[in-house]
Parts: structure tokens; C-alpha cells; sequence
């Protein structure tokens, strides 16, 4: 399973709002690698568990454990952290209605937003970055070697400052960003590696957070992407708090609790309304029936009807989007050859209603895709755009992405208009290159603000960065000619470069962006230096493998005289057994990989007495109770009776 | 690789140190990456410099060389080599953007053979109304006026057919001119592309007026597109 090279592995890496998830190349097929837990899904949860008794620093805890301690502890939890990226204190406003997010109170205007978790504080890109963390050391854990290069995927329609935080908490991680790659054409990698496809495909990508809709020409191996569009602030957990809002309603008019000040309730009601949600997709009613905490019971149905009714605003959101892509990719709806769906709100039947009209597919006969994953297929793709930048790889060595900026790049002009440099959906890396001059005799700085967005004001645009060209040559105002290069990098990027050309000189200049952390802040949040110490991390593998052999011994140990033993063979008993005993001998010594190997073979031999565990929990855990309420206890049942057992369902 | 062009002075390799030509994008000893080649939009994918352009030989070009140049071939490279793939990709894609859109393509080499362009063309409006052709005074001010009417209509919450009509026929109207107006300019480039360099300054010139005039009549049916909101 170890497979050192010198320069390691390149990951693909979903850092969603809802679940992240970690995918790799396994020869000419990508695949995700799964947790400790079994689990693909890396809940984006991080909970600051509480202070040690010595008063130490207090460990930090991401996915599902960190997700368990929401009830208990909301106020030391945080999750949705994407919606926060890249954005200034005045933007998140809205946010922090919604969720229960604490800002520090000694935050000052134009600071990078902390966030408070119990008795400390983060940056969203500090938050991104332990959810990084976490997948890393679920990868190196998988490989057995070290993982430092990673692509992290983004909302197509993510700005530049969106991008930069997610940049930063990759290397806050200690992962190299070779690239960041747009969700929805990962996703359409994903799909479009097994058949080299021709035509014209749409990704119409709606997660938990951010919508994006992207037209894709396929031809040759190389996708070159048309057009994209989006909304950064639309997603499932939209329609999770219309929910909320309701239930919270009624329960103050029908029992007179208001329960918008107590955070462990609102988290349940959440908890309950996510779950309503999801069996919509598939049942005709949900119930809600939640207890209050004076001993009510809040009980409610919700009709399918009722709930599309509800849900037709958010959906429709996703309409003006589609149009203007098709408008700027210069095509029909007829000319789409085929459509992608990808993210988790697009199992909701009303959603596909609305993308079979925008569309026009049955009136053509055709079916969006929705043959992979909807959760997985961004992380798969991520993966093949990993695999395509290591250049190692027969598969993808003809692939190409070609992709575009979401956002017309601009400079404020004079009474605040935009003169627009870079058009949207221009093929990136792009560059523009502007001439400025001086005003007034003499000066020697320039300041220039560049914006992003479509609007005609600078003030309604994206404020990226302010900066000065500094360092002029005095000469009469109009003289000096200044030449600032503006280049998108391939991940979406500004960079900024200027010369003074009569003189020669270069100017000197400090591009400040609006919001944003520096460089040196972005150094000092790196995640302890555990990570790069080798022996370190040899120690913290063995340490992990000794955890997982340790845990198995102890179930296989336990499981003599349960039922689900009692209908194993002869020939099983005695494999596990064998399994079992090389697995206790290679358990003391200091060879993490000859122990993986070892528990791997033991959790093969007993991967039928785990079925059958798990179908027993499943026939208890049912009788009498919604699938949903099952499927929490499972969640706990399942990863009990096997340490290697998918704790997932659907 | 680029079409090797004549050029004044080599410039040595940043790798292997041996002089090259400098329109190359790899270096023909060591095939390292090079910074961006000089030259023109046209000189990237090694034509000629004309109005008509081979559309699909455009794009097949584009994609060779993305493959080639594209920073996703250099994830692991060096610094120099990063640098330079995104700076040659850059001026590709810049390059594939200008020449592939008929009106930018016109624009940019209009300017390049030295010819003064009023305005860009960005869609956006700085309408002088001073600037509007002749032959078209009389049309544009009625137009104007049904424009304003619709406007004030609309306001106050009132339909008015006869209005709503004529708005569809002035529309009709326009769009033709338009494509009148880019007929000719097809035929302005046949001209230039032709031609020898006596006879492409009276091109130049007719063209410059058409671009003018296009823009013109491309506001005008954006106004009237705007009220019908269609």
C-alpha cells in the first residue's frame, strides 16, 4: 500500500461547506479515501474540545466527532466556515444571523473576522485549515507516506479574495496548492475521464453553501470552459434555515418558547429540519417531533407539496444564473449536449424539475447525469486534475482544463465608474496591461483600486485590492508613464506588476488587499510544527496504526457468543483467528506499516461478520422508528461492532 | 512551437545560457520554457496579420499550444519554468480572446496598423448623440421619443400597443441596419486582406467609420431591447 516516491503524491481535495472529502488517483480511476472511521465524508465541523485539566492548550476536533459535540457544546463548534471565507467584517453580517457564530469582540474594521470558539479565536482560513489537516492525515494515514501537495477545489464563482483564504489555509495545513480548481468543472473531469467525450456539457452545481452553473466545451481531451455563473450564497443550507425559521415560529406562537437565544435547541431543530429535508427527497411526508425544553413535544408534518412551495424562492435563485451563462457562452439551451448534476441539494426532485426545463432535456429525450456520486464527484475530479498536474499518468496525460474568471476584473475611475480591464469568462491565465499617469506636477504616487464585479460603480463591485505605485520620478503632471501588468493566474489569482517607463524605474508597489490576511499572518497561523518533522511523523503513523490494530483485536476479541458469530463457518472462524493472532504479533513493534497490513487482513477476514452485525443493528435499530431517527443511532451502533465498517447511510 | 520569425537580436537562453531566437517558446537547445515571445497577437499562432481568420484552424492552434505552454505542465516545474509558462499562456489566451471575436480582432488590428479607434468597443454606452450618422438624425430622434413615451408609460403602470408595435419595427429596423453594417465590414477586410499597403489606408478608413457607426446602431437596439425588456 506504501508508495514512496520522492516527490509523493498529489491529492484532490473537496473543502466543502457541508462535508470535505479527499480523492486520489488509484490507477486510471479516481477514488476517495476514507476516514478512520470508514466514512468518505469529513463533516467541515471543527470543535475546540474543552480545556485540559493542566491547563494546556485545548486539542482541536474536526468531522464527526467534532459534529457530535454540536449538541452539547454549540458554543464551541463551528461549521458552514466556507460561507466566511475571503470576506470582511461588514459582508458576514447576514451570515452571522443565520448561524451561530460568536465574532471576538475586540474586532477592529478591515480585519480578517475571528471567529470565537470557546476560549479562543480563529480566522476562517485557520478553521478551513484544520479540516485540511484532517484530510491530509487521513491520506498519509491511507498511503503510509507523507502528503504535501494537494488541488483544493472552489465555487466556480469564489472572487479572488475567496480564493486567496482558501490558498492560505492550505499552506496553514502544510499543503502545497499546486492548484485551485472550480467545483463544477472538477466535476466534469470526473465524468468526462472514463469516455472521451465531444459537445457541450453544463454543470449545474448546488451544494450546501454555493451555487455555480458552468458550460463546458469538450473536444480533444481539452475542456474549455464558456462561461460561468453563480451565487457564493445559495445553497441547501438555505432551505435547511426556511425550515428553522418556521419551526422556530411556530413553537413561540403554539407553546410560547422562544428558542432563537438558546443555541443546543436551535442546533437540534436544525439537526431535525437537515433530516426532513433529506427524506423529502424520497418520502412523500417528513415529521418533525422534537422535545421542548419544558417538556412539550413540537410535533409536525411536512408535506412534500408543502415543502416545494416553500423552496420554489431558493430554487428559482438558480434560474438567473443558467440564462446569463447561456447568454454569455453565446449558445441555447438545445445546444447543451448534456447536463451535470453535482452536490447534495440537487437530489431534491423539485431542483431536477427546474434543470429538466431550463434545459429543455425530457422535451429532448434526454436525463441529467447523475451516475456518480453527487457528494464524491467534485473530489473525484479534483483528483484528475491532481493526477494531470503530476504528469506521471498515461490516463490523463491529453487532459486539459482550460478555465475562465467568474468576474470582470475593473479599476475605479474617475467619479467611481469602472473602467473593466479583464472581462468575465475570459480564459485564464489572462492579463491586461494599463497606462497611468500623474495629475499633478511633482507627485510620485499613484493610488489605484481595483475591483471585481459586474456593476458600473466601483462601490457595488468587489473591492480587491488597494494599492500605491509608488516611487515615481518627480516630473510634470501627465509626463511620467506608468505601466501596471495585471495577470490572473491559473488559479483565479491577481498579481500585480508596474514600471515607470520613461525612466525606466521600477515602481515600487505594495498591493494591498482590502481584506485579507499577510503573509507573515498567514506564517504565523501554520498548524504546529508536528507535521514536519519526519521522525515525528513516523511516530504519529505508528502511534495511528497501533490505535486501529488495538481497536479491532478488542471487537474481534468480543466477538465469540454473539449471533452474527454463531453463523460464521468453521473456515471463517478459523481465518479470523489466523488473522488475528499475525495481527497481535506485529501489534508491539515498530513497523506501522507491517501492522496496517496486518489489521487490514484481519478486517478483511471478518468483513461478513460485520455485515451481519450491522444487518442485526439495522433490524433492531428500524422497528418502530423513522429511517432518520435509525439512522442516528446507527451512526453510533456502526462504528461500534466494526472498526473498519462504513458508518454511512443513506 | 511558434513559427521561428525574423528578428533583430538573439537572446540567450535563461537555462543553457546559448543564444536563441527570440520568438520561440522553447529553446531549441535545451527545450526549456521561454519567456513570452515578442511580436504581435498574430505572430502567437504564427499568422499573417488579416481581418478573416480560419476560425477552426484558430481554435486547433489554441488548444496545441495550451497543451504545450499551460501552467498545469509545469505544476512541479522550477520557479523560471512556472513563471514563464504562466506569462506565454497568458499572451496565448489574451492572443485566442482578441482574434477569435470579429469585432476585437478588427479593433486590435486596426490599432496596430496605426489607425485611431474612437472608442473601444465594450458594449457599454458614452452615446454623443453629435456623433450619430447623418442619414440616421431623423430615425434616432423619433426613436428617442417612442423610447421616452414607453418609459413614462411604463411608469404609470399603462400598455400602449401602437407604441409597443412600432418599438418592434424600430427594432427590426436597427438589427438589419446592423447586419448591414457588418456586411460591409466583411467586405472592408476582403479588401485590406488583399491589397497591397497603397490601397489598405482607404480600407482602414471606411472601416474606422463602420466600427463608428456599429457601435452607434448596437446602442440603439440595446436602449430599445432594455425598454421592451425582452
Amino acid at each position: 500500500m506504501a508508495e514512496l516516491n520522492s516527490i509523493g503524491r498529489v491529492v484532490g481535495i473537496d473543502l466543502g461547506t457541508t462535508n470535505s472529502l479527499v480523492a486520489y488517483m488509484q490507477g486510471d480511476a479516481p477514488a476517495v479515501i476514507p476516514g478512520v472511521d470508514g466514512s468518505n465524508l469529513v463533516p467541515s465541523v471543527v470543535a475546540l474540545d474543552p480545556v485540559p485539566a493542566d491547563g494546556g492548550r485545548p486539542t482541536v476536533t474536526v468531522g464527526n466527532t467534532a459534529r457530535k459535540a454540536l449538541i452539547e457544546t454549540p458554543e464551541r463548534v463551528i461549521y458552514s466556515v466556507k460561507r466566511l471565507m475571503g470576506r470582511g467584517l461588514e459582508e458576514i453580517q447576514d451570515e452571522l444571523k443565520l448561524f451561530p457564530f460568536r465574532l471576538a469582540d475586540d474586532m477592529e474594521a478591515g480585519e480578517v473576522p475571528r471567529i470565537q470558539l470557546g476560549e479562543m479565536r480563529f480566522t476562517p482560513p485557520e478553521i478551513s485549515a484544520y479540516i485540511l489537516r484532517q484530510l491530509k492525515r487521513n491520506a498519509e494515514r491511507f498511503f503510509g507516506a507523507r502528503v504535501t501537495q494537494a488541488v483544493i477545489t472552489v465555487p466556480a464563482y469564489f472572487n479572488d479574495a475567496q480564493r486567496q483564504a482558501t490558498k492560505d489555509a492550505g499552506r496553514m495545513a502544510g499543503l502545497e496548492v499546486l492548484r485551485l480548481v472550480n467545483e463544477p468543472t472538477a466535476a466534469a473531469l470526473a465524468y468526462g475521464l472514463d469516455r472521451a467525450k465531444e459537445g457541450t456539457i453544463a454543470v449545474y452545481d448546488l451544494g450546501g453553501g454555493t451555487f455555480d452553473i458552468s458550460i463546458l466545451k469538450l473536444r480533444d481531451g481539452i475542456f474549455e470552459v464558456q462561461s460561468t455563473n453563480g451565487d457564493t450564497h445559495l445553497g441547501g443550507d438555505d432551505i435547511d434555515n426556511l425550515l428553522l425559521a418556521i419551526a422556530l415560529d411556530e413553537i413561540h406562537a403554539e407553546h410560547g418558547v422562544d428558542l432563537r437565544g438558546h443555541p443546543a435547541a436551535v442546533q437540534a431543530l436544525r439537526k431535525a429540519a437537515i433530516e426532513a429535508k433529506i427524506s423529502l427527497s424520497t418520502e412523500p411526508v417528513a415529521k418533525f417531533d422534537i422535545e421542548l425544553p419544558n417538556g412539550d413535544r413540537y410535533q409536525r408534518e411536512i408535506p412534500r407539496a408543502v415543502f416545494e412551495v416553500l423552496i420554489e424562492p431558493v430554487l428559482a435563485r438558480t434560474a438567473g444564473p443558467c440564462k446569463q451563462a447561456l447568454t454569455d457562452a453565446g449558445i441555447t439551451p438545445e445546444q447543451i449536449d448534456e447536463v451535470v448534476l453535482v452536490g447534495g441539494s440537487t437530489r431534491i426532485p423539485a431542483m431536477r424539475a427546474l434543470v429538466d426545463e431550463l434545459f429543455h432535456l425530457s422535451a429532448r429525450g434526454k436525463k441529467p447525469h447523475i451516475e456518480l456520486n453527487p457528494d464524491e464527484v467534485v473530489a473525484l475530479g479534483a483528483a484528475v486534475q491532481a493526477d494531470i498536474l503530476a504528469g506521471a499518468s498515461k490516463t490523463t496525460e491529453e487532459m486539459l482544463l482550460l478555465d475562465v474568471t467568474p468576474l470582470s476584473l475593473g479599476i475605479e475611475a474617475l467619479g467611481g465608474t469602472v473602467a473593466r480591464i479583464i472581462q468575465r469568462n475570459s480564459t485564464i491565465p489572462a492579463s491586461a496591461t494599463e497606462h497611468f499617469t500623474t495629475g499633478v506636477d511633482g507627485q510620485t504616487n499613484v493610488a489605484i483600486h481595483v475591483v471585481q464585479g459586474e456593476r458600473e460603480m466601483a462601490a457595488d463591485c468587489r473591492s480587491l485590492a488597494r494599492f500605491d505605485l509608488r516611487g515615481i520620478p518627480p516630473m510634470s503632471a501627465g509626463l511620467p508613464r506608468i505601466e501596471v501588468k495585471f495577470l490572473i493566474d491559473a488559479d483565479g489569482i491577481l498579481k500585480v506588476t508596474a514600471r515607470e517607463q520613461r525612466s525606466g524605474q521600477a515602481a515600487k508597489i505594495e498591493v494591498k488587499p482590502t481584506y485579507g490576511l499577510t503573509d507573515e499572518q498567514v506564517e504565523s497561523m501554520i498548524l504546529d510544527s508536528f507535521d514536519h518533522a519526519e521522525e515525528d511523523f513516523a511516530k504519529r503513523l505508528l502511534i495511528e496504526a497501533r490505535n486501529e490494530a488495538e481497536k479491532i483485536l478488542t471487537l474481534v476479541d468480543r466477538a465469540p457468543g454473539s449471533p452474527a458469530w454463531m453463523q460464521l463457518t468453521g473456515e471463517e472462524h478459523a481465518a479470523i483467528a489466523a488473522a488475528r493472532d499475525r495481527l497481535a504479533s506485529v501489534v508491539l513493534g515498530d513497523d506501522s506499516a507491517s501492522i496496517r497490513e496486518a489489521t487490514l487482513a484481519l478486517d478483511h477476514a471478518t468483513r461478513r461478520y460485520a455485515d451481519l452485525q450491522m444487518d442485526a443493528a439495522l433490524s433492531t435499530a428500524i422497528r418502530g422508528k423513522t429511517m432518520g431517527m435509525a439512522g442516528e443511532e446507527l451512526g453510533e451502533e456502526v462504528t461500534a461492532p466494526h472498526a473498519m465498517a462504513p458508518a454511512e447511510f443513506d | 512551437m511558434l513559427k521561428v520569425l525574423d528578428s533583430a537580436v538573439p537572446i540567450a537562453c535563461w537555462s543553457c545560457s546559448i543564444g536563441h531566437n527570440d520568438s520561440t517558446l522553447f529553446c531549441p537547445h535545451c527545450s526549456k520554457i521561454q519567456p513570452p515571445p515578442g511580436g504581435d497577437y498574430f505572430q502567437v499562432f504564427g499568422l499573417e496579420r488579416g481581418f478573416q481568420v480560419n476560425l477552426p484552424a484558430l481554435e486547433h492552434e489554441f488548444h496545441r499550444l495550451s497543451r504545450k505552454v499551460h501552467p498545469d505542465r509545469f505544476a512541479r516545474a522550477g520557479e523560471n519554468e512556472r513563471q514563464w509558462s504562466l506569462a506565454d499562456t497568458a499572451l496565448l489566451n489574451d492572443a485566442y480572446r482578441t482574434l477569435k471575436d470579429p469585432l476585437h480582432r478588427t479593433e486590435y488590428l486596426l490599432k496596430l496598423e496605426g489607425a485611431e479607434i474612437g472608442e473601444e468597443h465594450s458594449g457599454k454606452d458614452r452615446k454623443d448623440p453629435s456623433r450619430g450618422p447623418a442619414d440616421l438624425l431623423e430615425e434616432v430622434f423619433e426613436l428617442n421619443m417612442q423610447l421616452e413615451e414607453m418609459r413614462m408609460a411604463r411608469k404609470v403602470g399603462e400598455e400602449d400597443p401602437a407604441l409597443l408595435a412600432d418599438l418592434e419595427h424600430a427594432k427590426k429596423k436597427f438589427e438589419c441596419l446592423l447586419g448591414a453594417v457588418d456586411e460591409d465590414l466583411h467586405a472592408q477586410w476582403r479588401v485590406w486582406d488583399a491589397a497591397d499597403s497603397s490601397e489598405r489606408q482607404a480600407a482602414q478608413k471606411a472601416m474606422v467609420a463602420l466600427l463608428d457607426r456599429r457601435r452607434y446602431l448596437s446602442n440603439l437596439v440595446r436602449d430599445v431591447t432594455e425598454v421592451l425588456g425582452v
